[in-house]
């Protein structure tokens, strides 16, 4: 159970958006995907969901090719675009959904529209941003395929909707045991719900680990100026900052010994993403 | 309910877990929640619920009962405490001891000190 892509390029025009990516997401698992904009996120997603076609590479689902039918019935991607006509009703949208998804749940689907107060009798296109989201995420979530691909699921919710999400999802994870694709910009909040990373840049695979791998594997130190320029000697420094005669420095591998005046700190994994990309800028 | 970057969450779900069994929230024989209920509360993925639990589980603290749930273990709690009073000693009453040598306080002293904090200078 898995979804594979092996040396898969896409182009567009000129453009080449992913470079010979092989990358495996193994199934019923939570992973993020993480990347800064133009990374290659959605056009990766794209790819699984047999949107668009690689330029070169293979993408298996189960060991079936993405574009097959078979492949398609098992996954649903939740992305900017709406598969449905912008000037359709919510609630025809939600009774058609049964014919594209074979464990979707439409009774579950209106729980959902009635929880988060979506308006069924609205057009698709006439919903805010943040309900236009939420219109995708009742989908997702009712349809109960074991591959969900959520590109930006919770672009323009407000907090409360934001916290509601996230337990819903756990909550279905819980249940169907679905392998769960996730890519978002607030790290912060979906870091301690995935298990795995995937850090994406420049159409390449950076990072592909464990998050506690990740997060364990890098620390912030700070302290005095010339103690740390002393400490940091030598060692793989991802980012660094200071005010007055004060630095601080995020710093991948183990502290080691640590000189007396500096002081260590763990890194969460929005602010190793950043101190990542900082170090990549650099390189 | 917010996590620290200092450890790792399933060892600070441990933590909850025990501190829960020592306050009896969570009573001897007693069910706890579940794997489902930890990670939807504290929005982490199922996974690292299971770690921590598990913690509890290779520790004797928690027990399966196959098909029904976790629940704490007969003796859980006074085995906590053993354990924490020896944390204490090693975390605080070693440094106490040794902070009151280098002020020259002696034994009677340091305890006179120890019955002042007991008499209600301290919460």
């Amino acid at each position: 159970m898995s979804i594979e892509l092996k040396n898969v390029t896409k182009r567009f025009g000129q453009v080449e958006a992913l470079k010979d990516v092989s990358v495996t997401f193994a199934g019923g698992k939570m992973c993020g995907l993480l990347g800064n904009n133009g990374a290659g996120k959605s056009t990766l997603m794209s790819l699984v969901a047999g949107r668009i076609y690689p330029t070169a590479g293979e993408i298996l689902i189960d060991g079936e090719p993405a574009d097959s039918n078979r492949a398609q019935g098992k996954l649903f991607l939740m992305s900017e675009g709406n598969l449905f006509p912008e000037d359709m009703k919510v609630k025809t949208a939600m009774n058609l959904a049964g014919g594209f998804y074979p464990g979707y749940d439409k009774a579950e689907a209106e729980a959902l529209t009635e929880r988060f107060e979506l308006n069924a009798k609205s057009k698709i296109n006439k919903l805010s941003t943040g309900y236009g989201s939420i219109f995708k995420l009742v989908l997702a979530l009712a349809c109960n395929a074991p591959y969900l691909l959520l590109d930006e699921p919770v672009l323009g919710l407000d907090a409360q909707h934001r916290e509601m999400f996230y337990k819903l999802l756990l909550e279905k994870y819980a249940a169907n045991r679905c392998a769960v694709i996730f890519s978002t910009h607030l790290i912060y909040e979906a870091a301690n719900l995935v298990e795995h990373a995937v850090v994406i840049r420049k159409g390449r695979i950076l990072k592909d680990a464990p998050v506690e791998e990740l997060t364990a594997g890098a620390y912030t130190v700070s302290g005095p100026a010339a103690a740390m320029d002393e400490y940091l000697l030598g060692r793989t420094v991802l980012s660094e900052s200071g005010i007055g005669g004060l630095k601080t420095a995020a710093v991948e591998g183990e502290p080691g010994q640590v000189p007396t005046g500096l002081e260590i700190t763990g890194l969460n994994l929005q602010d190793y993403f950043i101190a990542l990309m900082e170090k990549e800028d650099r390189t | 309910m917010e996590f620290n970057e200092d450890r790792p969450i399933f060892l600070q779900l441990a933590d909850r877990l025990e501190e829960g069994i020592l306050s009896g929230v969570y009573p001897e024989e007693g069910q706890v929640p579940s794997i489902t209920e930890y990670s939807v509360t504290y929005k982490i993925n199922p996974a690292t619920a299971l770690k921590g639990i598990n913690l509890l589980v290779d520790a004797g603290l928690l027990y399966k009962k196959r098909g029904v749930g976790m629940f704490v273990t007969s003796g859980a709690r006074e085995k906590l405490r053993g354990q924490r009073a020896e944390r204490f000693f090693e975390n605080f009453v070693e440094s106490m001891v040794h902070e009151a040598r280098q002020l020259g306080l002696t034994e009677e002293e340091l305890v006179q000190l120890v019955k002042r904090g007991f008499d209600g200078d301290v919460d």
